[in-house]
């Protein structure tokens, strides 16, 4: 079920995605979401579906929360002694799961609530580098699903939640009884795999650390695109292209700490055809950005939901060749493939509208630190 | 005149039927091909001068001239072949090194023909030039690994400073070939088609002719061992300077151009006496090492107010990625790798034929080497020697090339043949010649159309290939080697290039 080759190559993927939003914080359950990725069915076809949620583990929002999967005993044990060496694990549990659902067949699922073992002066006979918490978490997710035989981290946030697994969405909602669970961000995505095995880690959302993304899409620049990010030490461990978005996504907003707006200038940067209509601030801003971040252009088709703790952002390809919709109701930010999904569980929006290719459509939390914002998008509509 | 072992390279035949004994060829040939008996009022040929230019068929005006391979077979061998005979029979009579021009012509594999690429079906969408926008517009230079942002006041700004970029229009130029080398004619092309395309010349290591400075912000000059031509107005007048330190066709050999082509111009643009060969050592002789190479580049950073990026021009030989990524530490902001199919005016044939390694693995190991390193953003990788078409382009950059430089290319645009006589100064076609009888044949304003028509052509092209394979950025092409797979190569090889076999 874990067993997969060195991966080497990609899936492509069609697909449904559906992220809902409260920006007050307000947490709701998960049947909302069930209800609006059902509506899109047709956009996949049982080999993949999956959630992320954002504000679920209140009783543990300061340890990072790894859920993993294991094809068998031996692969949880070799995993758990490496996690031991390297963090203090708070609490361990069974991922609580039906088996009276459609889902016949799914690998262990346990999730552990860690944070690193601080660095002790008088033990100083370690390999030592300067890492941050996030770091170490990073690279031992890294080590995890490219070292250990059988075993795969697909969550590794805080306060957040991926679940995910092989079976139409709305099965893997019900499989998992997301309904006992309460978010205020809910991001959602059933999957259309077009060359796959259809293993469980292989559904959306990926993750790492905070950051959770879904995708519908291809992403054709993935040779690049998976060649810088090993610059930076990310080695593409999956089997799809989706992975480089979250990884990109950590690199720069996390590592190279760029601005949200920076992020998405380099991931799809306005035509040189566009320049002509931009003041000089932003030419040289956009001009920067694709000189020095080139490796790091998403093209291709795609159309995303990527979501951290404070933040659900949409985000479409240059040309636009995958649907997106969104819309507000009151504080609630609703982003979709269709809009159908999006009236199922909002039959009258405040507003709803299709998002423009390369513009970002940015949900952020109200208590959150504000994004610094250029004038780079004005005019277009980016954010509620 | 004594008769020589060789037997000729051609058979000249003429249709009598068909001549008007016009004479063109016998004016047009400067090989003597041709001679016309006033007395007989007859036209002879013979065929021991021809070198296969096809100057003389080309301008027929009846096309009564057809000239053919010879006909004359040694008794078939595989391992003692005529061209080897032919070689000793030469070498006996002369006692001297064997000459040769333009690229190594011998039967090596070509790698970009045993790459294929990819283009989209069904999950991704291919893309139409015609309707969308297709971006091929390339920055060489040295970049930063990443930019700081100032967000004070809730405002966006960028804090970090980029070191001067050229701009391509498209990511191909034009090699370097200096003047001496090739007629002003031929250099004026080559510098106003750049000038016109948006892309850049490279001067080659004969100096810049004053006429020729106006185009100086889409050239980039070259400083080689014979440091002809050069002094601040020269470093400063370019875009870009360009070291070389070798030549894919003759790596570790200097150049010689013979004192009966350094005519009063030459002289003057390559600042040596009139009628003196100008002479390139094997080595820079300030050059032994990687710390000088810092060195020079420095001194000609200091001397150009570090607005101009230096590009260090190095042959592709067996351990051409840690020459790169010593020259890059070096502080080379551009690497510009020849491959050995690289063309020359004159090489020793020898030299030419086994020194080097094709140009697409050595990209492959450039490109690699420098990730690996962590200092891939300092350098742009050009690659040059032997890129025939818009296909071979595609191939360089999905390698890894930031951009491909074309010389033999865009001297058959011009006219050029390949007949491979550069180093005799006979060219008919007025390209690699000073005789001012055969200069003036080149039309500029014709060669600087033809130039500018491939330069179109091959982005129409490259554009194509892009949209086929669902991207509208050339930085999504710039090595992604996903969009490449081989054909008929051995594992090892694929695993050099970095590619899959096709069906992978």
């Amino acid at each position: 079920m874990l067993t997969r080759e060195v991966p080497n190559y990609k899936d492509i993927s069609g697909c449904a995605i559906v992220g809902i939003m409260s920006e007050n914080g307000n947490r709701f359950h998960g049947g909302q979401i069930i209800e609006a990725i059902a509506n899109m069915h047709d956009r996949s076809n049982g080999l993949g579906g999956g959630f992320a949620a954002y504000g679920i583990y209140p009783e543990f929002k300061d340890y990072y929360a790894l859920h993993i999967m294991f094809e068998d005993e031996l692969s949880a044990r070799e995993t758990e002694e490496f996690l031991q060496r390297t963090f203090i694990i708070y609490h361990k549990e069974v991922i609580p799961h039906r088996h009276d659902t459609s889902i016949q067949k799914h690998p262990l699922l346990r999730r552990y609530f860690v944070i690193p073992i601080p660095i002790k002066e008088d033990t100083p006979d370690v390999v030592f580098e300067h890492l941050s918490d996030d770091d170490i978490v990073f690279r031992s997710v890294m080590e995890i699903n490219t070292g250990v035989r059988g075993a795969f981290v697909f969550s590794s946030g805080k306060n957040m939640g991926i679940f995910k697994g092989v079976g139409y969405p709305e099965d893997i909602g019900e499989f998992y009884q997301l309904e006992q669970y309460k978010g205020y961000i809910w991001v959602a995505h059933g999957r259309f795999p077009t060359n796959t095995t259809g293993w469980w880690g292989g559904a959306h959302p990926f993750g790492l650390l905070n950051w959770a993304v879904v995708h519908n899409g291809e992403i054709s620049s993935y040779g690049i695109n998976r060649r810088y990010l090993a610059n930076f030490g990310y080695h593409c461990a999956l089997q799809t292209d989706t992975e480089v978005i979250v990884y990109l996504f950590d690199l720069l907003f996390r590592k190279h700490e760029m601005p949200l707006e920076a992020v998405c200038i380099a991931l799809a940067p306005p035509f040189w055809a566009e320049f002509e209509q931009m003041s000089e601030e932003n030419q040289k801003l956009a001009l920067y950005i694709r000189m020095v971040y080139g490796g790091a252009l998403l093209n291709g088709p795609f159309s995303i939901i990527v979501s951290n703790n404070d933040i659900m952002m949409g985000f479409n390809d240059r040309i636009k060749l995958r649907p997106m919709v969104a819309a507000c109701k009151n504080d609630h930010l609703y982003i979709a493939s269709e809009e159908a999904a999006i009236r199922t569980v909002c039959p009258s929006p405040d507003v709803i509208w299709h998002a423009d290719g390369g513009v970002p459509i940015i949900g952020r939390l109200k208590t959150a630190p504000p994004l610094p914002l250029s004038t780079f998008y004005n005019g277009r509509r980016v954010a509620i | 005149m004594r008769k020589w072992l060789l037997q000729p390279d051609f058979i000249v035949e003429r249709d009598p039927g068909k001549c008007i004994k016009c004479q063109v060829c016998v004016k047009q040939c400067a090989n003597d091909a041709h001679d016309y008996d006033e007395q007989l009022d007859q036209v002879f040929t013979e065929s021991a001068n021809c070198v296969g230019c096809h100057r003389c068929a080309t301008l027929c005006p009846t096309n009564s001239i057809s000239i053919k391979k010879s006909s004359l077979e040694f008794r078939p061998n595989a391992n003692w072949t005529s061209s080897v005979l032919r070689n000793i029979y030469h070498q006996s009579e002369t006692g001297g090194m064997l000459l040769a021009s333009m690229g190594n012509d011998q039967d090596f594999p070509i790698y970009w023909d045993r790459m294929l690429l990819n283009a989209s079906q069904v999950t991704n969408p291919s893309i139409d030039p015609l309707r969308e926008p297709m971006e091929l517009k390339t920055y060489l230079g040295s970049k930063p690994e990443r930019l700081e942002f100032d967000t004070t006041g809730g405002k966006l700004s960028i804090n970090t400073d980029i070191p001067r970029q050229l701009e391509l229009s498209i990511p191909i130029m034009f090699s370097a070939m200096s003047y001496g080398s090739i007629s002003f004619n031929a250099s004026y092309a080559l510098a106003r088609a750049a000038s016109e395309c948006g892309i850049f010349a490279n001067s080659g290591e004969g100096g810049l002719h004053p006429d020729l400075r106006q185009f100086g912000t889409h050239m980039i000059v070259q400083i080689a061992s014979g440091r002809f031509g050069v002094d601040t107005d020269y470093l400063n007048t370019a875009a870009a300077i360009e070291i070389k330190i070798g030549q894919g066709a003759k790596p570790g050999i200097g150049g010689h151009l013979p004192g009966e082509k350094v005519d009063e111009q030459i002289s003057r643009t390559r600042m040596i006496p009139m009628g003196t060969d100008a002479l390139s050592p094997a080595p820079h002789h300030d050059i032994y090492s990687i710390e000088d190479l810092a060195q020079l580049i420095y001194a000609i950073k200091e001397a150009t107010q570090y607005q101009k990026p230096i590009s260090v021009k190095i042959a592709a030989v067996h351990n051409v990625a840690a020459i790169a990524s010593g020259s890059v530490r070096a502080g080379a902001d551009i690497i510009a790798i020849d491959g050995f199919r690289g063309g020359t005016g004159a090489a020793p044939t020898m030299i030419r034929n086994h020194v080097g390694i094709p140009i697409a693995f050595a990209i492959a190991a450039v490109d690699s080497r420098l990730r690996e390193e962590g200092i891939r953003n300092k350098a742009s990788i050009v690659a040059a020697g032997g890129i025939r078409c818009s296909a071979d382009v595609v191939k360089a950059i999905a390698l890894g090339a930031d951009a491909i430089y074309i010389g033999t290319a865009a001297l058959v645009a011009m006219g050029c043949h390949l007949c491979q006589k550069c180093y005799t100064g006979k060219c008919n076609w007025g390209i690699a010649t000073q005789d001012p009888i055969l200069t003036k044949r080149l039309n500029p304003e014709t060669a600087v159309r033809h130039l500018k028509n491939l330069i179109r052509a091959w982005s129409l092209e490259v554009k194509e290939m892009l949209g086929g394979m669902g991207v509208n950025a050339i930085e999504s092409l710039r090595g992604n080697r996903e969009h490449l797979r081989g054909i008929g190569l051995t594992d090892r090889e694929l695993s050099i290039l970095g590619i899959k076999a096709a069906g992978e």
